[in-house]
């Protein structure tokens, strides 16, 4: 062993030592950060690895929809609505064109009904797609996500057949559907139906019982029943904390009661369990959009109700009824009776509402938005409270908050 | 199953006139209250031992500016889901002195609706722990969603009301 000479040196005492400070940290997770998937900001203080508080910063993307709503007629809203949740934009479509429906009280034959939950159930596969495979991406698997990715380009493939568009779709119309499903559109479908499971089947494979998945994920932002009723927590969020409150069963909408489906529930609210109440869901989906296109009735795809609905193109050019009913409407002339709605469907993530106050005139006079995602994620500091930093994002990622949603 | 009718009653029973104005549209039982007796209220339908109105769906805000004395409704949208019922409750507010008693003691989630409404209505809400704006810039100096901020540029002559149906 050679020869080291230790240096001298002096270990101060402790009296010494001048006194350690402790303090926290403040980090800005936001508001342009790839985790938090959206423009929003969280001011999180940190000690150490822990968060100790949290507070959130929105509004980054608002653009005032329930102003705008008060000066257009009632059919040009419905451009509005696909920007909220942008994840499913057909579900946010045809909760407006039903709220509208129910003020004017128009009965929708049950043709354009099926078509609706045909398209309403794609929309929530793409947006439970979403959500869960990019919970694969935080927690470090990057591969399920393209490879679902894929498969929503076939559900975008579809709302392009049906209504011209992919993602902000503006599908449907007050009155029913704006054309019938063509024969393109059914075999999409169909060919969804029989391509969908085994890649769903492939993501679960490497998620549901991967052990780093589950370490990751379980106990991770947990958050109790009673709570999560108290915050206002809807959809798969709520379902996971073991409430099976779900508004296509308690106030069925579009004929959903003819269709055989199970809402499946969580048990602790954690984001495991959010993860596999969304997966569970994909699969109820895929079931009710296979009983509608096989139980598809015949019949219009429209409702009787010429002052609201858009009179065929090629009456318009030949009938005189038909041009005034297309003019009136295009040029937003026709008054609403006056009223006041309520009505919620069940959105990609939770209870979507429009509250709609009608004064008899062409646009609304005040329609207020019930988004589930700005409700729910004010419990995000409380969820995230006492966990690491990497436990936080994926309980962020896990509660699937959209920032077009969320500002409105 | 429980009926707009049985509701109506109880809560005629338990606070006699200072619930008013019972309507049904499309179905929802709707009244109006005061914003003294809002609170107790809410508390009354929450912790009903049968009703069970658990769940705040909603807080919203509306003007009327042509309602002088009451310009300014607060409506509360409210679910009970073991009878799958709900309510629809609206509170009425003068310009001059628009103040409410905040429902965050009662329901979590009422704290940022209640935010969103002031920042649109500029409706304050007494008691409230974090009452600033919440999708507006803070230095933002009036609240966008009165009627009296026009959507459209004032200075343009093309768009008239008239033709919008106002």
């Amino acid at each position: 062993m050679a020869d080291i000479e230790l240096l001298p040196h002096n270990v101060p005492s402790q009296s010494e030592l001048p006194e350690l400070v402790e303090e926290l940290t403040t980090l800005n997770l936001g508001p342009t950060h790839p985790a938090t998937h959206g423009i929003f900001q969280n001011i999180l203080k940190m000690d150490g690895e822990k968060i100790v508080s949290g507070e959130q910063t929105i509004g980054y993307i608002h653009r005032a929809f329930e102003k705008i709503a008060e000066r257009r007629p009632f059919y040009q809203i419905t451009t509005l609505t696909d920007r909220m949740n942008y994840c499913s934009s057909p579900i946010n479509n045809m909760g407006w064109h039903m709220t509208v429906e129910k003020l004017l009280g128009i009965e929708v034959p049950k043709r354009a009904q099926y078509i609706r939950v045909i398209m309403m159930e794609l929309a929530r596969i793409t947006d439970h797609i979403i959500c869960n495979s990019i919970l694969g991406v935080d927690t470090g698997a990057f591969t399920g996500f393209l490879y679902v990715m894929q498969k929503r380009e076939e559900v975008y493939e579809i709302y392009e057949e049906v209504c011209g568009a992919r993602l902000t779709t503006n599908m449907g119309r007050v009155g029913g559907m704006e054309r019938d499903l063509s024969s393109t559109a059914i075999r999409k479908i169909n060919e969804f139906i029989k391509s969908f499971p085994p890649v769903l089947r492939e993501l679960e494979k490497l998620l549901n019982r991967n052990r780093i998945f589950m370490d990751r994920t379980i106990n991770v932002g947990p958050i109790s029943a009673e709570r999560a009723l108290s915050y206002g927590f809807t959809g798969p969020n709520l379902r996971a904390a073991g409430v099976d409150y779900d508004v296509r069963v308690m106030n069925p909408y579009s004929s959903y009661q003819d269709f055989d489906f199970e809402v499946p529930i969580g048990q602790s609210g954690d984001t495991f369990d959010r993860y596999m109440v969304r997966n569970e869901e994909m699969w109820q989906s895929l079931k009710i959009v296979e009983q509608a296109i096989n139980n598809l009735p015949e019949g219009p795809y429209y409702a009787d109700a010429p002052e609201f609905y858009l009179p065929p193109k090629q009456e318009v050019y030949k009938n005189m009824e038909a041009l005034i009913y297309h003019f009136k409407i295009v040029m937003g002339e026709i008054d609403a009776p006056a009223g006041e709605v309520y009505h919620a469907v069940e959105g990609g993530n939770g209870e979507l509402g429009f509250y709609l106050i009608s004064d008899g005139g062409r646009a609304p006079y005040r329609l207020h938005f019930r988004r589930p995602s700005f409700i729910y994620y004010q419990a995000y500091p409380e969820m995230c409270k006492g966990s690491s930093l990497s436990d936080a994002i994926l309980t962020m990622s896990s509660l699937n908050v959209i920032a077009g949603e969320l500002d409105a | 199953m429980l009926t707009n009718q049985e509701v109506a009653e109880g809560l005629l029973e338990k606070f006699g006139d200072q619930v008013f104005d019972f309507e049904e549209p499309y179905g929802l039982l709707t009244l109006s209250s005061t914003r003294e007796e809002i609170l107790p209220l809410l508390e009354y339908l929450r912790d009903h031992k049968t009703w069970q109105v658990i769940f705040l769906t909603d807080i919203t805000g509306v003007q009327y500016p042509d309602n002088k004395g009451q310009e300014f409704v607060v409506v509360y949208h409210l679910h009970s889901f073991v009878h799958n019922f709900r309510i629809r409750i609206k509170v009425a507010l003068s310009e001059a002195d628009i103040h409410i008693p905040t429902a965050t003691g009662l329901f979590a989630s009422a704290n940022w609706m209640e935010r969103e409404t002031f920042d649109f209505f500029g409706i304050l809400f007494d008691g409230h722990p974090n009452l600033r704006r919440i999708l507006n810039i803070e230095e933002m100096d009036y609240h966008p969603m009165r009627k009296e901020y026009p959507l459209e540029d004032a200075t343009r002559e093309d768009k008239i009301d008239a033709l919008f149906g106002r």
